[in-house]
């Protein structure tokens, strides 16, 4: 029976699950080749391969729906159509994983960041009334797990190393801190996926998640005075509303498949 | 953070059926918990394994490959220290 796509949950939750580590793993990707060293220039682009895996399976599960709602069943959605021919007010990524790369510690920071709000996001929704988001939720699990140790040793690397590694990551957590707030702020789909147990209320993710980065933080020997509370900028990537660096990402990520539409290779 | 601050250090991989660790390559790390992980994304990508070692390669210590005239050919004609000699019974199978 055909739904109301734009105001099903779990068609809503699944895009903002793919928007989030489409665009991670875009951003990632743009180490590949120029890395610090091979070997963690091949870390992160796993790491990016893994967040593009992700956001395939959440969006071809949005393409599933999207298509099983069309009236008369001549949709053809795919997850391609999905993540290249949408425009920035579409996508319902948040702020933080938009935010350029930086240097090596921003971009460690805003791994670890993320990879923390993602690792107890899918410890929960493992649990999805929705059968689908509950299986790509533990798949992802595994692979979030190993990016949360990665992404916080390297925290406590550069934090407890040199002076210069120092500074670099207490720069990389001034740049960054404000796009926390966010993680933490649920969109109207969140909570209404969130009543009918198909999504959880990600404020209720808040304190763990911040105590775990004080618990890094004290080990990276990052101080943690100023860090009496997460910050937003007030306004916020998961409703649609961007900084400027999504447009430019999407122009370099979907120019393809505009020019070109349905190519393949 | 230059490549000549991290040691080398070599890898071996144990797959899923195997019995013992085989040499994979090498790498650089910073200390072992990085050298295990490096490996972990450098050799393990295509399920390559199930259990990794790493050693500083600096701890490793290898035979000099200019005696190797009197280290292995002397085995060259010892052709009775191979168990060929022996009628297998029918019954015993996996020799």
């Amino acid at each position: 029976m055909p739904v109301n796509i734009s105001t099903y949950q779990p068609f809503n939750l699944s895009l903002h699950l793919a928007d989030n580590a489409l665009i991670l793993g875009h951003r990632n990707s743009e180490w590949t080749g120029h890395g610090p060293i091979l070997e963690q220039d091949i870390a992160i682009s796993n790491i990016a391969l893994d967040l593009v895996g992700q956001a395939r399976n959440f969006y071809q599960y949005a393409a599933k729906l999207m298509n099983e709602s069309s009236v008369d069943g001549k949709e053809n959605i795919t997850e391609d159509t999905l993540a290249y021919h949408r425009d920035a007010w579409d996508f319902k990524n948040c702020l933080l994983v938009e935010q350029t790369n930086g240097d090596w510690a921003k971009t460690i920071l805003r791994q670890f960041f993320f990879s923390l709000y993602q690792f107890y996001l899918y410890e929960q929704l493992q649990n999805s009334k929705d059968s689908t988001i509950a299986a790509i939720s533990e798949k992802a699990l595994k692979e979030v797990t190993y990016h949360v140790k990665w992404s916080s040793e390297w925290v406590i690397r550069l934090g407890d190393g040199t002076n210069e590694s120092h500074e670099r990551i207490l720069k990389a957590l001034d740049d960054l801190w404000k796009f926390t707030e966010e993680l933490f702020i649920p969109a109207d789909y969140e909570l209404e996926a969130a009543n009918k147990h198909v999504g959880i209320d990600p404020s209720l993710l808040k304190s763990k998640w911040f105590q775990k980065v004080i618990e890094i933080f004290e080990e990276a020997t990052i101080p943690i005075d100023n860090l009496s509370g997460l910050h937003s900028i007030g306004f916020y990537g998961k409703e649609g509303k961007h900084s400027e660096h999504l447009g430019y990402i999407l122009a370099e990520m979907q120019f393809v498949q505009r020019a070109y539409p349905n190519c393949e290779w | 953070m230059s490549n000549k601050d991290w040691p080398l250090w070599e890898v071996f991989i144990r797959s899923k059926q195997g019995l013992d660790h085989k040499h994979a390559g090498s790498l650089h790390a910073a200390d072992a918990q990085m050298a295990i992980e490096n490996a972990r994304d450098v050799y393990t990508r295509r399920m390559e394994g199930i259990s990794i070692w790493v050693v500083e390669s600096k701890y490793i210590h290898a035979s000099n490959p200019a005696e190797g005239s009197s280290f292995y050919d002397p085995a060259n004609d010892k052709a009775y220290r191979h168990p060929t000699f022996y009628d297998l019974p029918d019954e015993l199978r996996n020799m």
